[in-house]
């Protein structure tokens, strides 16, 4: 691997102090009691248009998605922009159902999906499948943001084995678990401004000055392979390539909202205008996502994947070093620094909301669901301060000990599993329809089904579907929360009958769902 | 605003909106080709970053239009 390059490293660990200080600094901003968990793991829910801009884009729009994108690029072409129309769909949802979802849980002092679901259906159970799958599907999540950390420290030559090379990725990760400790969601929503304000001068800078040294789109576009360049056209008796690209942006899209960090994000907002407002303005990360993507054809143009000195690196990241290598050939040192440092801190940002979204789940969740069922509000916070950091430490463990490949097969099927919440939260949202046991069924069901298909097909995203002679390649999420709804809605007639009690209680009226 | 009164919480003709932006967004046929370019771009990327830039505006429209 190329030598440290000392200019670069300097300022990235400058900006990254900086951002410390603003992560300990933020207990006192929009001053709240932090020994109550609405405070500590909501924020207060005082964010208003421009923060949960701030907050829910850092959230999203990851570290590990700025070096993935543009690597699968790089790697496989056109498929990668599915991020785009992934990206231009959530929003609609965002704008319909989880404005819904915002104002029933401000209205009832809902901290999480889990407490949504047990206000609404009354059954314990259900609430706990879908706070387990919460929790299960966001840990390898904030596991791949420590590989986006340990990406660029390899990028700044700071390479070699055993505790040494562990070191920066450590500090980062002590940095993390103290400052959300101390000030709960308000460090990543402060630091998110910061991360964000750097993320989008690299993007800019990146997406003008490159195509100039290499001669403009024409010649970039030119030098990518034609089968990269475009989605293959399906043959005969099979919706190939096409299916596959609709049904990753329609599923990833369906499962986005339902991450927890995603509804933590959500939540904290301060009134459902500004959930609106931040469904027109959204879209502007997903514009510069579409640029960072086409960054892996920068690379193929540019050629960097060739050069001898980045060659040790991607041999030890694959195609995931391809910005970091790009940005490295294409720009001084200083400004490398910048550009690392915007992706070292656009890591801690999503993982501080992870982790803080996981340790709310358990807490309300688990916790005072079937351990302590009168915790006093200081009880609850220190609950979940230290889940948070187990949640974390699990993660690094993870990422020091276990194959990185796992950690993203892991991801990839949480993808799966998390969708499998949409009948209870999403839909949830609007009627009350299904039978709490039925829509458990389905859970089941769909989680076994999906995972079953995924290891079919050696864990990659899309599961083939024969019907009739005609194959419809397709996201296996889609194909799962389809039987998922299914067999709830099949069971929810059959279960009514059965039972001859009442259905629990709705603690909700549908006046709660709108202003 | 009677009217307005009414459709709170329900449905909304203005909604028709977001099906377009779905309807385009999961539809690869439609943009998956080269031609036409634009400054050395292919139809397929700069026709979709184009299509976030309108369906951020459709859901300005939508916000605008719709009171609840």
């Amino acid at each position: 691997m190329q030598d440290v390059n000392w200019i670069a490293l300097s300022i990235f660990v400058v900006l990254f102090g900086c951002i410390t200080w603003l992560g300990f600094a933020a207990a006192h901003w929009r001053k709240g009691d932090l020994d109550q968990l609405h405070e500590w793991g909501l924020g207060g829910r005082r964010f208003g248009t421009l923060i949960t801009w701030f907050l829910v884009g850092g959230d999203i729009y990851t570290a590990y998605t700025f070096i993935a994108v543009p690597a699968l690029a790089f790697g496989a072409g056109a498929v990668a922009f599915f991020a785009v129309p992934y990206t231009v769909i959530i929003y609609p949802l965002l704008f319909l159902v989880f404005r819904r979802l915002w104002h029933v849980c401000h209205k009832h002092g809902y901290i999480t999906a889990g407490d949504f679901v047990r206000g609404r259906f009354g059954n314990r159970w259900l609430a706990l499948a879908v706070t387990v799958t919460g929790i299960v599907a966001t840990m390898p999540y904030i596991a791949l943001q420590l590989v986006g950390i340990q990406v660029v420290i390899g990028a700044l030559g700071i390479s070699g084995t055993g505790l040494g090379a562990d070191l920066p990725l450590l500090v980062a990760f002590v940095v993390l678990a103290a400052f959300t400790y101390s000030s709960g969601l308000r460090a990543p929503a402060s630091i998110a401004i910061v991360k964000d304000l750097l993320i989008y001068v690299t993007a800019l800078a990146a997406i003008i000055v490159i195509p100039i040294e290499l001669g403009g789109f024409g010649k970039i576009f030119a030098a990518v392979p034609p089968s990269k360049l475009l989605l293959a056209v399906p043959g005969p008796n099979t919706t190939g390539a096409y299916s596959g690209y609709a049904t990753l942006a329609l599923g990833s899209a369906m499962a986005l909202f339902l991450y927890p960090h995603s509804l933590t994000g959500i939540l904290s907002a301060s009134s459902g205008h500004a959930i609106k407002r931040n469904a027109a303005m959204l879209p502007g990360y997903t514009l510069m996502l579409g640029l960072l993507a086409l960054f892996g054809f920068f690379v193929i143009a540019a050629g960097v994947d060739k050069l001898p000195e980045y060659a040790a690196g991607f041999k030890q990241f694959g195609s995931n070093f391809a910005v970091p290598a790009l940005l490295l050939h294409s720009f001084p040192s200083w400004f490398v620094g910048i550009a690392f440092a915007a992706i070292g801190i656009g890591a801690l940002v999503p993982a501080a909301i992870m982790s803080i979204a996981a340790a709310n789940l358990y807490t309300r969740n688990i916790h005072r669901e079937f351990i302590n069922q009168n915790p006093t509000g200081k009880q609850e916070a220190q609950i979940a301060k230290r889940v948070s950091l187990i949640v974390k430490l699990g993660a690094l463990v993870f990422i020091l000990f276990v194959p990185t490949k796992y950690a993203i097969q892991l991801q990839l099927l949480g993808g799966i599993w998390i969708i499998q919440t949409l009948p209870p939260v999403m839909l949830g949202a609007y009627t009350r329809w299904f039978n709490s046991w039925a829509l458990l069924v389905g859970w089941a069901v769909g989680t076994f089904a999906g995972t079953a298909m995924a290891v079919a097909t050696k864990l990659t995203t899309t599961f083939p579907l024969v019907v009739g002679g005609h194959t419809f390649p397709g996201y296996t999420a889609v194909y799962t929360v389809v039987l998922n709804l299914a067999v709830a809605a099949v069971l929810t007639p059959v279960f009514n009958a059965m039972s001859s009690a009442r259905a629990p209680a709705d603690e909700t009226v549908a006046a709660d769902y709108h202003a | 605003m009677i009217g307005a009164q009414k459709k709170r919480g329900g449905w909304s003709w203005w909604y028709l909106l977001f099906v377009i932006q779905f309807a385009v967004a999961l539809w690869p046929p439609f943009y998956n080709k080269v031609e036409p370019t634009l400054i050395g771009i292919p139809f397929f990327y700069w026709f979709q970053l184009l299509w976030v830039i309108v369906s951020a505006v459709f859901t300005a429209i939508v916000y605008f239009a719709t009171t609840d």
